[in-house]
């Protein structure tokens, strides 16, 4: 059998349903695979749109998403999705097409050394030398994309390799002698964290995106509910945490509430779950949480001490540790009554800084609303993906995401352009779900090229430009930190997004009008097909709390 | 699971974070790798991206065809070395790593020192060389070359005291190492 049919087997194997990606000349023999193989195949306009799809889909499923380009340009354009991937833990294996092995090394065609433009960028990626590596590579991948800590895995394979006849058997085992995760926590440290939080008198669980990837998001609530221990949320985590519970203390960080950061600073333990003290959380990391012990939860034992010094390391999986520390906790029935006192304090900042804006006196619509507009209209019900930059913040503030895997954004990378392919990936792996995308009227242009794969797909996405006629958070800073020299962040009022909907074969619309924004977006939702709607709000608003970069928590501002 | 926990009380103050640390001394980092294209190339762009300084590695085959052993040095006062290993376990081709411990390693270098060396000071390095228990392979009117197995310790002494009469060229292979005893290294 051709290797391009064993591996389309191979995807089958896997329970791949769908794939999105984009042909070329090194891929060729893959793509004549695809004619008949029975695997969905979704035809992206760009090979970043289909890698972004890829990832939003896996977000979204929790299965493996995989992206296919050719050689060359092909796999440069697959850079940022991969590395985007990597920055968010996303399981996602990228299929490149190579030049033929003869060409390797002699700047052929549409060369390109994948393997090691995307080195740094992988967890682990495979060079094709032999066609009957193919099989064992592709489950090779698969298996080190979804398990430990997920990750990017690329497979690059030369066009001769793809069309050689090889002899196939199915794969029935991986052996990789070198990757081996812990997911089993120590149980004398899960004890020792028991007993720790059983002496916290001002504890605070900190969780992230890892408690998603773990599927972990009740074994997390558990554990908040064994005693009255405050939670928040990285922005990689929300959803982890059902928001509207009176437990949570918002999503902490750069942008996140006062409440939660104050938290943080004056903690004594620190439960952090999943999570990696990323700059934007720590702000200033020599006064980070300083009077706190810590505990960390991680599945990857890199992440622990890296950036912040723990106390008690747990190595392990979440959804494995989190259930045995609730247990531990609950069987030393500690006095629940010693945290009163901590929560009437967090309760005073909730109470003195809740999140808040001016709303405009007429019928302008301000960003925030636009946010808690949509969150009514969708009943908070829908799989949200945003772009990068204010949109996603307020997003972030004011949808209360309830449930795991309805938030999807480009947290660690931080890409423009990362929505809407991301929002058509998780439509396409949940087909009954409202899918809305937030972008910037920046990030949007970055990747728009998708809404022709929509359209022509019937991939029915909602996407709501927040509409300022900037790159809004560079704007911000400008603004506070650069003197107001507003330096190339206008952009006018380019494109019409009306109008290029059209062009694409989806629906546009405009709203301007506070007073009937939810109407209006309700009836965008209910409108078949894709939508593209083109919100304007007030141009110049800033996102606040706001923990300048570089500074402890405790100088938030806004 | 196993018994629960005691409620014994215990003192948040007790805790202390144990890793993180820099040890300020030479560590010698064993890792046997997977012997498959690439491998060095993650290695070392993983220590470019974390930036980590390698102070010497040297690579060679192990009793296994299918193993590599590298072998490198680097300044644990300059780097938490549990980041670096848990960095290096990461990689997927990366099999085992031992962090040696000094008393029990046994390390060696090779270098070669082309040292000018004319008339009196001839005898006089190789007064030197004798000590050093290293051998003159190459001899000319003007310079001598001059092979020295050891410790780095030991190489960089001798190097110290060669460098005066004039220091023309040296090679090093950086240190190799295997731990003392029957067991594995």
């Amino acid at each position: 059998m051709r290797a391009v049919d064993a591996l389309m087997e191979c995807l089958k194997a896997e329970g791949v349903e769908v794939v999105f990606g984009l042909p070329g000349g090194a891929n060729l023999p893959t793509y004549d695979a695809f004619y008949d193989a029975g695997i969905r195949h979704i035809l992206v306009r760009h090979e970043a749109g289909g890698g972004h799809a890829a990832e939003g889909y896996a977000k979204a499923t929790g299965k493996v998403g995989v992206s296919l380009g050719t050689s060359g340009p092909g796999a440069t354009n697959l850079v940022t999705p991969i590395c985007d991937a990597m920055m968010d833990s996303v399981p996602v294996v990228f299929l490149t097409g190579q030049v033929r092995t003869e060409l390797l090394g002699t700047d052929g065609f549409q060369e390109a050394d994948t393997i090691g433009i995307t080195m740094p960028i992988v967890k682990h990626s495979f060079m094709i030398q032999h066609p009957l590596e193919i099989p064992r590579s592709i489950h090779e991948a698969f298996h080190i994309a979804r398990s430990g800590r997920p990750g990017p895995v690329v497979v690059d394979i030369p066009q001769d390799l793809s069309r050689a006849d090889i002899p196939y058997e199915p794969v029935t085992d991986v052996h990789l002698p070198g990757y081996q995760p812990t997911t089993e926590g120590n149980q004398k440290q899960i004890r020792l964290a028991a007993k720790a939080l059983a002496n916290a008198r001002r504890p605070v669980i900190y969780a992230g995106g890892g408690v998603i990837s773990a599927n972990a998001s009740a074994e997390l609530t558990e554990l908040a509910l064994a005693d009255r221990f405050p939670v928040t949320c990285t922005v990689m985590g929300l959803g982890g945490f059902p928001a509207p519970h009176e437990q949570w203390l918002g999503m902490l960080g750069m942008h996140g509430t006062r409440a939660a950061n104050y938290a943080m600073d004056e903690a004594d333990l620190i439960v952090a779950i999943g999570a990696r003290f990323d700059d934007r959380i720590t702000g200033k990391l020599s006064e980070f949480a300083p009077r706190a012990k810590f505990i960390h939860i991680d599945i990857d034992p890199a992440e622990i001490s890296k950036n912040v010094p723990a106390h008690i390391p747990i190595v392990g999986d979440a959804k494995n540790i989190v259930p045995r520390l609730t247990a531990e906790y609950r069987a030393l029935e500690a006095e629940s009554g010693r945290l009163e006192e901590w929560w009437s304090r967090i309760n005073t900042w909730r109470e003195r800084h809740p999140l808040g804006y001016e709303d405009s006196k007429d019928s302008e619509i301000k960003p925030q609303y636009m946010i808690q507009a949509l969150y009514e209209a969708t009943g908070g019900d829908a799989i949200v993906t945003s772009d990068v930059g204010q949109h996603q913040m307020w997003t972030a503030q004011y949808f209360h995401f309830k449930d795991p895997r309805r938030w999807i954004n480009s947290g660690g990378l931080g890409t423009m352009g990362f929505g809407l392919p991301a929002a058509m990936g998780a439509k396409v792996g949940c087909p009954d779900q409202t899918v809305v995308c937030v972008a910037g009227d920046g990030s949007v242009q970055m990747n728009m090229q998708e809404l022709a794969t929509c359209a022509q797909e019937g991939i029915a996405i909602k996407v709501f430009i927040m509409n300022n006629g900037y790159l809004g958070m560079v704007r911000q800073w400008q603004e506070l930190f650069w003197d107001k020299r507003y330096s190339q962040v206008d952009m006018g009022q380019w494109p019409d997004f009306v109008k290029l909907a059209g062009a694409y074969g989806a629906t546009g619309m405009r709203l301007e009008d506070k007073t009937t924004l939810v109407e209006d977006m309700r009836e965008a939702l209910a409108t078949d097909g894709p939508v593209l709607v083109d919100v304007r709000v007030t141009r110049e608003e800033n996102t606040y709390p706001m923990i300048p970069a570089g500074q402890p928590a405790r100088n938030m501002v806004g | 699971m196993g018994e629960p926990a005691t409620k014994e009380l215990l003192s948040l103050d007790e805790l202390e974070a144990a890793s993180g640390v820099r040890t300020g001394r030479k560590h010698i980092l064993s890792i046997t790798v997977e012997n498959k294209p690439g491998v060095l190339t993650r290695i070392a762009g993983l220590f470019a991206r974390r930036g980590f300084n390698i102070d010497t590695l040297a690579v060679g085959p192990t009793e296994d065809e299918r193993v590599s052993r590298i072998t490198l040095t680097l300044d644990g006062a300059v780097h938490p070395i549990d980041q670096v290993t848990k960095q290096l376990h990461k990689l997927v081709n990366v099999l085992k790593i031992r962090d040696l411990e000094p008393q029990e390693t046994l390390a060696r270098e090779l270098a070669i020192f082309k040292i000018s060396a004319d008339g009196a000071a001839r005898t006089e390095v190789m007064q030197i060389c004798e000590i050093f228990r290293a051998k003159i392979v190459d001899v000319t009117r003007r310079s001598v070359i001059a092979e020295i197995t050891g410790t780095c310790d030991k190489v960089d002494a001798f190097e110290q005291l060669v460098r005066p009469f004039g220091l023309i060229e040296m090679a090093r292979t950086g240190e190799i190492a295997i731990s003392r005893g029957r067991s594995e290294t």
